[in-house]
């Protein structure tokens, strides 16, 4: 290397440009470089098991942390729930000058945790001190205004209390902030786990908070490996938690939280991605690759990591993309001007190298530029593979490293059908000049954040999260907040409709002799079918004498009602707002005209005031039909130029299992939302009642509903509801009924990760005539995913 | 752990500038080690494909100055060769033969004895890359320059705006040349662009650069007349087909000069042309390029778009002025350790 200026002039070669780690380590000096955990405003003394943690790029160890244990997990637990009774009481004002205060105090220390970082996790210094800490204390300025607001933007709704939080090793500080800043904005106290790889910044941020005068208890930082994660999810003190890392162990905390009644968000792994077509600004294609993938070593969940191109472009492409590489440069993390720094630690470095191995094997183009990374510590070589089957390791599996795979197509249909053809759902990158097709496709891709001619960008201001087994909930935003928030348990009335004797609806007699026999069958792809099994059910009147008989479902039934729903969803999901509130409002004109046999119906069913269900049920009807052409997005607003649209999309196929109370309200109090939204549904009605349903599909017939859009399986709630909830082409489950059938949907919602809405009845009874308990909002966001598209512009 | 060479970009040669005889009348670009761009016919259907995003470009632009940087002899080293990119200018209505004289001596001298001593580089011979002033100050500066190597650029063509009698700018550049100005700075019809008569501004281009004959053409876009990033592409790509030597930003006269994201457009472009043609055409910024620093981010987009070859005299320019003192407080901080006084640089 030229090191003498007239070589220099010559070569013009890059230098060293070191910044300094001298701060960070007398920080580190001045904690004896071994810190315990960081409980009710103060560093517990260590003691127990510690974990090295170590610089990536060198592989010297920069502090000994705490291996917590549950006991250490309890303190932690107990000193948030000791701080929430106060922090609640400060109000929103008194909560929002304290991340007011947390914003300006991380701008004030920036370089010291910029640095923290970049010697804990390997990430360039460039990197830290330009986005992953100005990101940090936006995340506090925006929810010290969430805090303000908190009242009077989410009136009816209260902090869901004490907040387990789990982050993972690849933005270590940016995930604290993301953690933390909604959960405190909503009136939560926290205990935060960082990554065994790299709790340093944690544990600084805590010291400083604790400076800038945050009460005690009120941000809690354990440390440890999983082991100590798991007693945090498994602790019963913790009433939500949070997490972002792995899909395998999101799934492992859905199982273990199966039942808890504790709130879960998670943010999951990716494949996300990067679509480019033919008329795109390839030079700039190849800086969003860049930014999609060799950002932060490509350990970013949301890195674009499969680049769909147009077949007719790709060479080109890759051409310019390989000239690109080869002047990237990798090497020491505290250097200004390197593009990538190390890979957090030997094993992942391992799994990326094997990944790449196999990769190979399976036939796939490697291509590493001529440069070598340096050989002391974690360091892997930007690398891009192309003439990659759909069907190989390497486009299935998240890499989480700087390795791009590559696939071409040829229609944008076909560029839909690739990026979709992933159990994931983070993140999209789509590339093309023509609005109309950037535009097109941006929906038509299933991912929680799509980015339109641009790549990886964040702000506190837009929400995070994905879809599919990417996890559920959104961080950041007003979406965000919804995660740390509860509503405050309503006054329960009671059932106002049961019990109740009616006064003139009594059973109808038939007038002579046999009645006409009547056979509730099934509904399935708008045609009413006979069960599989070929048994029925008998259904008992509220007399206690039989009354009717339904067919028993069973899992061929479920089966065939997903696929009918599947068919009918996607054409159900682009219908206008109107079309289906036109819909909505003629099923429920067509359920009036027939007040009097369903209000006859329902109360020899329930014994109680049938007419008013009814009366009730078109009520509902009517507000969902009114919402269906009002349940608007919105556009953020992020600090670029162009709108961020934060659009609420159907989630696709709904397995619902309908309330026990009020046969007929309960059932179309589910129901009418998730269609309304633009889903379809499988419902399995009220075990005990479900006469007045399969009297209900035949207005469901004359009233212009798609067929599939709405599916009844009648038979046994919870042996169907299992079998919709292990369902894997099913989006959500939803569930009303027992503490276990709760328990049993959240477990087998693992499989694909779906999303849960399960309730245990008994324990907290919805009122479901009553508007503020039985609908609005609540329905359709849970009916709904907000996925956030971001489209710079300017010409 | 650095790149080398540009892949694809093959140059041939190194440069040799500081060897340059000096004679009067046209002469070749310092170093030039290529074949000069010929041009090629006008290929409407390449000119029209370009596609600029615009915000993509900006984001590019704002992280070259972010992810590079030098500092200390590397710093120093990278400002040297900065001085030898410099097309020292004067272009003011109150030019005099007496202070074009005085800015020729400091392009021939730009660094005071005592620093190059200091810093170990007198054997570099460092000197601008050429002195650029208006037709009437040729004669002027070509008889000063006499013997440096340093070639004379004459702004042309009805400079800055262009528009007078087409007949009338060809004459202009011919008198330049013959006057011994050795690169001829022409600017473009912006209203060509404006209204996409692309053909128009090839014709125009040609005829500059056949009235130029030996000596080099620089032109100029006026890119902060163009309005749009897409419109500055165009307009670079139908430029370098009429044979434009340099492609360059601004007269330093309209609203807003040089800046990152219209010199990442312009310089994409010229790696476009040159994949396509073979041809390495040159860049020049022009206007606003004040500090140092500035001056590194241009070297940093060089380097790291076209690469290093891309960053010498024969293929990049700056056009400043006040530049070339803030290098000199740089440099001599970097040599003496201690924060220097503009008033202390000879003046330029």
């Amino acid at each position: 290397m030229a090191t003498t200026i007239p070589e220099i002039f010559e070569s013009l070669d890059y230098g060293p440009a070191p910044e300094s780690d001298k701060p960070a380590l007398e920080w580190l000096a001045r904690h004896k470089a071994t810190f315990g955990h960081h409980i009710n405003g103060a560093f517990t003394k260590p003691k127990g098991a510690t974990i090295s943690v170590v610089n990536p790029a060198t592989g010297a160890e920069l502090a000994k942390v705490v291996q917590g244990s549950r006991a250490d997990v309890d303190l932690a637990v107990t000193a948030a729930r000791k701080a929430l009774v106060e922090w609640q009481a400060l109000g929103t004002h008194g909560r929002a000058r304290h991340l007011y205060a947390l914003a300006r105090m991380v701008q004030r220390h920036s370089r010291l945790l910029a640095v923290l970082e970049s010697l804990d996790n390997g990430k360039s210094i460039r990197e830290t001190r330009d986005l992953d800490i100005p990101l940090v204390a936006r995340h506090f300025y925006h929810h010290a205004g969430w805090a303000q607001l908190l009242e009077t933007e989410f009136p009816g709704y209260t902090g869901a209390g004490v907040v387990g939080q789990i982050i993972p090793w690849n933005f270590p500080l940016l995930m604290l902030a993301w953690k933390i800043a909604p959960a405190l904005a909503a009136g939560c106290t926290v205990v935060l786990k960082p990554a065994e790889f790299t709790p340093l910044t944690a544990l600084a941020f805590a010291e400083l908070a604790n400076e800038a005068g945050i009460p005690k208890g009120v941000i809690n930082i354990i440390t440890g490996d999983g082991s100590t994660g798991a007693a945090l999810v498994d602790h019963p003190g913790v009433d939500k938690l949070a997490f972002t890392g792995s899909t395998d162990v999101g799934r492992i905390i859905r199982k273990a939280t199966a039942g808890s009644g504790k709130k879960l968000s998670l943010e999951l792994g990716g494949k996300s991605p990067f679509i480019v077509f033919d008329d795109a600004d390839l030079d700039s294609v190849v800086e969003g690759v860049v930014d999609a993938i060799w950002f932060n070593q490509g350990q970013v969940c949301c890195a674009g990591s499969r680049l769909l191109v147009h077949e007719g472009i790709a060479e080109r492409l890759f051409e310019k993309l390989r000239a690109r590489m080869e002047r990237l440069r990798v090497g020491a993390p505290l250097d200004k001007a390197v593009d990538m720094g190390a890979i957090v630690a030997p094993v992942q470095l391992e799994r990326i190298r094997s990944l790449v191995e196999q990769g190979r094997k399976e036939g796939a183009d490697m291509w590493q530029p001529s440069w070598a990374v340096p050989k002391d510590g974690c360091f892997y070589p930007p690398t891009l593979f192309t003439k990659v089957a759909p069907s190989s390791t390497i486009a299935q599996v998240e890499i989480f490293g700087p390795v791009l795979v590559s696939m071409t197509f040829r229609t944008p249909a076909e560029a839909v059908a690739l990026a979709n053809n992933t159990p994931f759902g983070l993140a999209a990158s789509i590339w093309s000049e023509n609005i109309n097709l950037a535009l097109d496709i941006a929906p038509k891709v299933k991912a929680g954040v799509v980015w339109i001619n641009c790549t990886n960008l964040f702000d506190a201001a837009a929400g995070f999260g994905g879809y599919r087994e990417s996890g559920y909930g959104r961080e950041g935003g007003r979406e965000g907040m919804w995660e740390y928030l509860k509503r405050q348990q309503p006054r329960v009335v009671g059932s106002r409709y049961l019990g109740r004797k009616a006064k003139s609806s009594t059973a109808v007699a038939p007038a002579s002799g046999l009645a006409v026999d009547r056979t509730a069958k099934l509904y399935i792809g708008g045609k009413q079918v006979r069960p599989d099994g070929g048994y029925s059910l008998r259904i008992l009147g509220a007399n206690g004498k039989p009354l009717g008989e339904v067919g028993e479902g069973n899992r061929k039934d479920v089966r065939n009602a997903v696929e009918a729903a599947q068919a009918a969803a996607s054409s159900w999901s682009r219908t206008t707002g109107h079309a289906r509130a036109q819909i909505l409002y003629y099923i429920a004109e067509n359920l009036a005209a027939r007040r009097a046999e369903f209000a006859a119906r329902l109360t020899a069913l329930t014994g109680g005031d049938g007419g008013g269900e009814v009366d009730a049920t078109v009520t509902r009807l009517f507000t969902y039909a009114s919402w269906a052409d009002k349940w608007d997005g919105a556009v953020h607003h992020t600090p670029v130029r162009g709108v961020t649209l934060a659009m609420n999309e159907p989630l696709g196929v709904i397995g619902v299992a309908a309330p026990d109370a009020h046969p007929l309200l309960g059932f179309v109090s589910v129901v009418a939302p998730a269609i309304a939204a633009g889903n379809a549904v499988i419902a399995v009605p009220s075990e005990r009642h479900p006469l007045a349903v399969t009297d209900f599909y035949q207005v469901l017939d004359t009233s212009d509903l798609p067929g599939g859009v709405v599916n009844i399986v009648t038979g046994r709630k919870d042996e169907l509801a299992k079998v919709l909830a292990e369902h894997d082409d099913v989006a959500a489950i939803w569930y009303w009924g027992s503490q276990a059938g709760v328990k049993m949907c959240e477990l087998a919602s693992c499989g694909n990760m779906k999303q849960t809405w399960c309730e245990d009845s008994a324990a907290r009874p919805r009122a479901w005539a009553d508007a503020a308990d039985g609908e609005g909002r609540e329905f359709l966001r849970h009916a709904t995913q907000v996925k956030n598209i971001w489209i710079p512009y300017g010409e | 752990m650095t790149p080398s060479n540009t892949r694809g970009l093959k140059l041939a040669g190194k440069d040799t500038s500081a060897a340059g005889a000096a004679k009067t009348g046209p002469r070749p670009m310092p170093g030039a080690t290529f074949a000069r761009n010929p041009g090629t016919a006008l290929d409407l259907d390449r000119v029209l494909a370009v596609r600029v995003n615009r915000s993509a470009v900006e984001r590019r632009a704002a992280t070259i100055p972010t992810r590079r940087t030098v500092k200390k002899q590397w710093q120093a080293a990278w400002l040297l060769r900065a001085v030898t990119l410099i097309d020292l200018t004067t272009l003011s209505g109150d030019d005099t033969p007496g202070n074009v004289r005085r800015l020729c001596a400091k392009a021939m001298h730009p660094l005071r004895d005592d620093l190059e001593h200091l810093l170990g580089v007198e054997s570099l011979g460092v000197k601008c890359g050429a002195v650029c002033v208006y037709h009437t100050l040729v004669p002027t500066a070509v008889e000063t320059l006499e013997g440096s190597g340093i070639p004379v650029a004459a702004v042309s063509t009805g400079f800055p705006a262009g528009l007078s009698p087409l007949s009338t700018r060809i004459t202009e550049v011919k008198e330049s040349v013959a006057a011994g100005a050795g690169e001829i700075d022409i600017v473009i019809t912006r209203g060509h662009v404006l209204t996409g008569n692309w053909d128009a501004l090839y014709d125009e281009v040609r005829a500059f650069r056949e009235a130029c004959g030996d000596a080099h053409m620089k032109a100029i876009l006026g890119t902060g007349d163009l309005a749009t990033l897409t419109n500055v592409a165009r307009a670079s790509m139908v430029a370098m087909m009429a044979g434009a030597d340099f492609i360059k930003t601004s007269t330093g006269k309209e609203g807003v000069n040089a800046t990152l994201p219209v010199s990442l457009v312009m310089v994409r472009m010229i790696r476009e042309y040159f994949e396509q043609t073979g041809y390495p055409v040159g860049y020049k910024p022009a206007g606003g390029i004040r500090s140092a620093k500035n001056a590194l981010e241009y070297l940093y987009l060089m380097k790291e778009e076209l690469g290093e070859r891309w960053a010498r005299p024969d293929l990049f320019r700056f056009g400043a002025s006040g530049l070339l003192t803030d290098i000199e407080r740089q440099v001599e901080y970097f040599a003496t350790g201690r924060y220097a006084a503009a008033y202390r640089q000879p003046m330029v």
